[in-house]
């Protein structure tokens, strides 16, 4: 190996910064899944009788299915009946009020990850739910957006307070029997964010929601629900950080977001959860289902997602361009280090007239990481005029990580248009020695050139989200390449 | 006052260097001084690219013997970075190209570093736009080259423009031009050698990598050397290139060929 070779393979080995466990007293059930499991869960948030039901189809649904094994993620069988499915810190018991009353501890935690929840100290233009474990801990700005008839708190709450919008919209996006991990999670969520915008209102700040996982062998199960009203607008964005365990844990979410007639939602994720040590140990399962209902017409959803976290990452941020004249978009950057796997992509499903989509995803292996980009595009026969545009670019950082593309295309009308281009390049030692060779050090030269890669996709992050992902792809890449 | 002149800003004793276990160079003695413009000429394979890849720090070549003084200093132990903020200035034979990366965004970092390393306050994006701009009208390189990632998609002259004007910005000590004039037409010649005259100046050294003497019409060296076997067979003025042009390598390669050949030989720098 050359000495430019082992520089960057010192780069790359930098440690995971949200390794810390908050020491709280939780709340838990019992080990193990059953149909008394989800009673008990259903109980402990006071469920209304038809969440209960719900939730036991989709178990009795879940029973009959089996995981699916077409990802080209290897991972060993997860044992689910060893898993806890709901925590939730003791003191959520006799729920806080206010976020004056959440326990000091849990504050600290999300101070620590840089979220704070005391309003005075946020960034004016963002309100935050914050997600731990199995419960929501506290939602900021409620009351202001409550002004104009937003509707933004924990999943709970939702359906205690507003249960005919959330027994209109849940599951009709991604029902329960979609695919295995979407069964589970509607047999057994805890919580997660649940946003209305009224018709014709302009969410006036940024709606945020960061996910923590900090008990041990607990998996974490969350729904989150948007419901953007004719003409609405609405910016959300997640976060997700996870303490360093040597064991692996599951996190199976459920997204749902639904646009009516002329509203937009645009959806940003920053994904960093644990990835597992520089030998593969640990981390997080992420097999998760997001999808976006284009219900209307001249609708728009956009997800853009920065993935550097999780040992499998397992999602498709999906859009299904129901309404005439639709928009989909689908921009992702995922990095895989060390032994993270990755297969992540999008589907597009038009089914409106002149509907519109366009994939970016941009893949970056460095180290033993495995990237997969796997994406459907599929053009119904009542999609006169449908367009999509997919672009699919790999970044190879050394010579032992891999990259793969699986694109499926399915067009049913003659009149639509469908371009596919693909790339896969890799940071040559002589890029590197250029660079060098004006000054750069190589850790400047390798984050200019990957930051340069993910531009495209950096540029539809909100401001501060921008900052922070270039800042967390320096670090997810330091000790990389060979 | 002619202590810069007088200067020596480069000393090569001896130099040895292999690719892959194959040796280059083999025992190389070259002295450059401040304000003095040596070109560099041989045979395909002679070890001019090496030579030119070796100072500045390329680690696919080994370095297996002699030494390198650089304004008085050990050259070798330094990072190629590190040579480069010191003053040393490489224009690529076959300038990379890095997809995503703008022109402009890599040349205001490289000129930030160098400045940060000379204790010189860093330029703000106006400062920095103003400089380039003008120096970009004397290459003759339109605006919109800033704005495109580096080298890609660029034609060969607008590489080797495009290197000349780094090289104008991060206005190096040594400069070591490694067949800037190979895949130019005679225009875009004429421009990249405005460019490489307006930089000689009494307090910088360049060498010139060069297969063929037709750039030395237009940049007139002070010595012609001939590198051949990895060795200099011979040193001149620059008449020595007009005899080559007439002469062919030939004659000098049979003199330097490895079998027959003892380091000592070598001319030198005269």
């Amino acid at each position: 190996m050359t000495e430019t070779a082992s520089r960057l393979d010192e780069l790359i080995a930098s440690e995971y910064q949200h390794g810390f466990v908050t020491d709280v007293e939780t709340d838990a059930v019992p080990r193990g899944l059953t149909e008394d499991t989800i009673r008990l869960i259903s109980a402990r948030k006071n469920e209304p009788p038809f969440m209960l039901e719900w939730r036991l189809k989709a178990f009795r649904h879940w029973l009959t299915m089996t995981e699916p094994k077409w990802s080209t993620a290897h991972y060993p069988a997860i044992d689910y009946q060893n898993i806890i499915y709901y925590s939730a810190p003791k003191s959520m018991k006799d729920r806080p009020q206010s976020l004056a009353e959440v326990d000091p501890e849990l504050l600290k935690t999300y101070e620590k990850l840089g979220v704070p929840l005391k309003e005075r100290e946020m960034l004016a233009g963002v309100a935050v739910d914050a997600v731990f474990d199995s419960v929501s801990v506290g939602t900021t700005f409620k009351d202001k957006l409550g002004e104009l008839g937003i509707i933004f708190g924990s999943f709970s709450d939702a359906v205690r307070e507003h249960p005919e919008l959330v027994r209109q919209y849940l599951g009709s996006v991604v029902p329960y029997t979609d695919n295995f991990f979407a069964a589970l999670n509607a047999a057994v969520f805890s919580d997660g964010s649940f946003c209305y915008i009224p018709p014709g209102v302009r969410c006036p700040m940024e709606l945020s929601t960061y996910f923590r996982i900090n008990a041990k062998d607990t998996g974490q199960f969350e729904r989150t629900l948007i419901i953007a009203d004719e003409g609405a607008y609405v910016s959300y964005l997640e976060g997700c950080t996870a303490p360093m365990r040597d064991e692996n844990q599951l996190h199976a979410a459920v997204v749902e977001l639904v646009a009516l007639d002329h509203a937009r939602i645009k959806y940003s994720t920053v994904q960093n959860w644990y990835p597992g040590d520089k030998d593969g140990k640990g981390g997080i399962y992420n097999f998760v289902t997001k999808r976006g209902d284009c219900r209307g017409v001249k609708s728009h959803i956009s997800w853009t997602q920065v993935e550097t976290g999780s040992a499998i990452t397992w999602k498709y941020p999906s859009c299904i361009l129901r309404g005439d004249d639709s928009i989909g978009e689908f921009h992702s950057v995922a990095l895989t280090n060390n032994y993270q796997q990755a297969d992540t992509g999008s589907k597009m499903i038009h089914i409106g007239r002149n509907t519109r989509s366009t994939i970016i995803s941009k893949g970056i292996s460095a180290g033993h990481g495995q990237n997969a980009y796997r994406g459907l595009v599929k053009i119904l026969k009542s999609a006169e005029g449908a367009r999509n545009y997919s672009q699919c670019d790999s970044l190879l950082l050394g010579d032992k990580c891999g990259a793969h593309t699986f694109p499926y295309i399915e067009v049913k009308n003659p009149s639509a248009r469908v371009e596919h281009e693909a790339s896969t390049s890799r940071i040559g030692e002589d890029q590197l020695f250029y660079c060098q060779q004006r000054g750069l050090s190589v850790e400047d030269a390798v984050s200019m050139i990957v930051n340069g890669f993910c531009k495209e996709v950096f540029k539809e992050l909100p401001m501060e989200f921008a900052v922070e992902a270039q800042k967390l792809m320096s670090v997810s890449l330091e000790g990389t390449v060979g | 006052m002619n202590l810069v002149k007088e200067a020596t800003m480069l000393e090569i004793r001896k130099l040895q260097a292999s690719v892959e276990m194959k040796p280059i160079l083999r025992g190389l003695d070259l002295s450059v001084k401040a304000g003095e413009v040596h070109a560099i000429m041989g045979p395909n394979g002679s070890g001019k690219s090496t030579l030119a890849q070796v100072l500045a720090g390329r680690d696919t070549f080994q370095v297996t013997g002699g030494e390198v003084l650089y304004q008085g200093r050990d050259l070798l132990p330094l990072a190629p970075e590190e040579r480069a903020r010191e003053g040393i200035f490489l224009a690529f034979q076959y300038p990379v190209e890095i997809p995503g990366v703008s022109n402009v965004y890599l040349l205001k970092a490289a000129l930030n570093n160098v400045r940060k390393h000379r204790g010189q306050p860093e330029l703000d994006a106006m400062e920095f736009l103003a400089l380039i701009k003008q120096k970009m009208k004397q290459m003759d390189m339109s605006e919109d080259l800033l704005y495109r990632a580096v080298n890609e998609g660029f034609s060969g002259g607008e590489k080797k423009r495009n290197e000349i004007l780094q090289m104008a910005m991060l206005e190096p000590k040594l400069a070591i031009l490694d067949e800037t004039d190979s895949g130019l037409d005679i225009d875009a010649l004429q421009v990249v050698s405005k460019g490489i005259n307006a930089l000689r100046s009494p307090d910088r050294a360049m060498i010139l990598v060069t297969h063929y003497q037709r750039l030395l019409d237009y940049v007139v060296p002070d010595f012609v050397h001939v590198l051949a076997h990895g060795i200099i067979v011979r040193s001149g003025g620059p008449e020595l290139a007009l005899e080559l042009e007439e002469r062919g390598y030939g004659w000098l390669e049979q003199a330097a060929a490895p079998s027959s050949l003892s380091p000592l030989r070598s001319t030198g720098a005269p």
